[in-house]
């Protein structure tokens, strides 16, 4: 059959696309496990990284066991209903409708000291940015921070995962005179206990961290102040 | 295809068997390396080398997928170029090389999460990178497997290497450090941001040009 024939090139795509379909999809059902370990302890290690345990990703799991003393899942109101925080996908949770949604919460315990870990996320310039916030045992000062995007640009909004972007967070806090009062991304000459400054030339990336972070925090507070009582 | 109507076709390229590494084969992969190089050279592959080299470490890895993923759609291509039809025949690197890139970015997804991670989207560009679909069409839709596979790994090696030199110049000015660790700030040097920002990489690479030309008389044009 001459190879330039109508009916040879049909069936050869057909062919070549069968074969290449089936390999590549075999191939990603047999890494899936593997890469969805790395994810998962990934999680870990970034929340341990709030509370500033700084462990390698093969050391997350032993870590995070350790230092990571209850897991709560919160609905909207605020109240317990769970206790399997970590997974809770805040990606699924954020499109459902308020009324379900549900949210993580780690407590901590690291040096005899108590800290609570809410995990944020929120809109980027190019995609998703999320982190994970620890406060102290006071449920006011912030005690780290840590970011992660997908997709932000290197040197300007990826910046967000730099230790001087994170840093400027510690000792931050989020109420004031008993009422809420959010950390916000500022624009230069941040001060007070609320601001936070942006990054130059990174707008968009600054605003979406503070819309995250302020909207964050709302849905632990009536936890918070149960807890406080 | 049999191997008659191969011959029947190409007379001129049927010969009595070479040894696998003949003088012949050994240029295949040394030309790359200088005469022919595919980034200072032919200019093929500049965006890449503009993205990844503010660092060495995804530069080492990007030369490396691409030495991969060249290797074996070279290899891949010219197992079946009997086979393929001419009309779609560059759709049918573009699926061989999609293919190779898919594969390469699931692997390293699985167990080098980490440079995966810093890598994230020119992993999937590597499909986009000229000199791959370049070779396909230049060397292995005409040659035999073993001999493409060597043009690949040549042309990939060739690729990596300037990535790798490009970036070494970058890290060490731009940030003081190579592969991340202290190499000049420990003696007080301010890093050069100038260094980080993309058109530093066209500069060096246009150094690079030029240091080869000086070098190699024979490659600068007379016109």
């Amino acid at each position: 059959m001459d190879k330039n024939s109508n009916k040879a090139t049909f069936i050869f795509a057909t062919i070549m696309v069968i074969i290449v379909g089936t390999v590549l999809a075999f191939t990603a059902e047999i890494l899936k496990p593997f890469q969805a370990e790395n994810v998962r302890r990934e999680k870990m290690q970034n929340i341990l990284m709030a509370v500033k345990v700084d462990t390698t990703r093969d050391g997350a799991e032993g870590l995070f066991n350790e230092y990571i003393k209850e897991q709560v899942v919160l609905n909207s109101k605020g109240e317990k209903i769970g206790d399997d925080a970590f997974n809770i996908k805040l990606k699924t949770e954020l499109k459902k409708d308020i009324t379900e949604q549900q949210f993580p919460l780690y407590l901590c315990e690291k040096d005899g000291e108590q800290y609570y870990i809410v995990e944020v996320r929120g809109k980027g310039l190019w995609g998703p940015v999320w982190g994970y916030i620890a406060l102290e045992d006071d449920m006011n000062t912030v005690f780290g921070a840590t970011f992660d995007h997908k997709g932000e640009t290197p040197g300007l909004g990826a910046e967000i995962t730099t230790d001087a972007f994170q840093n400027a967070f510690i000792g931050k806090k989020i109420m004031e005179g008993g009422e809420y009062s959010a950390i916000v991304v500022v624009k230069g000459n941040a001060s007070g206990d609320h601001q936070v400054d942006a990054l130059s030339g990174a707008t968009i990336t600054s605003v979406g961290v503070s819309n995250m972070i302020g909207l964050a925090f709302i849905n632990y507070l009536p936890y918070f102040k149960e807890l406080k009582k | 295809m049999s191997e008659a109507a191969e011959e029947l076709k190409a007379p001129a390229i049927k010969e009595k068997s070479e040894p696998l590494f003949s003088k012949k084969n050994r240029k295949l992969l040394s030309d790359p390396m200088d005469d022919n190089n595919p980034v200072t050279v032919q200019v093929l592959g500049i965006c890449s080398a503009l993205a990844i080299t503010v660092q060495l470490e995804p530069s080492v890895v990007m030369g490396v997928s691409v030495i991969v993923v060249c290797a074996f759609s070279n290899l891949l291509i010219s197992l079946i170029r009997n086979l393929i039809p001419d009309r779609i025949r560059i759709i049918v690197q573009l699926v061989v090389v999609a293919f190779l890139v898919i594969l390469v970015d699931q692997i390293l997804k699985a167990f080098v999460y980490d440079v995966s991670k810093q890598l994230s989207v020119f992993v999937g560009l590597i499909i986009t990178n000229c000199i791959i679909m370049g070779r396909l069409e230049a060397f292995a839709l005409q040659n035999k497997p073993w001999p493409a596979l060597l043009d690949g790994i040549g042309n990939g090696a060739a690729y990596g290497a300037v990535l790798v030199l490009v970036a070494f110049f970058r890290e060490l000015l731009g940030s003081g450090k190579l592969f991340g660790a202290d190499m000049l700030l420990w003696l007080g040097y301010e890093p050069n941001g100038m260094m980080i920002l993309p058109p530093m990489a066209l500069i060096v690479v246009g150094l690079i040009i030029w240091a080869q030309r000086a070098r190699n008389t024979k490659l600068i044009e007379t016109h």
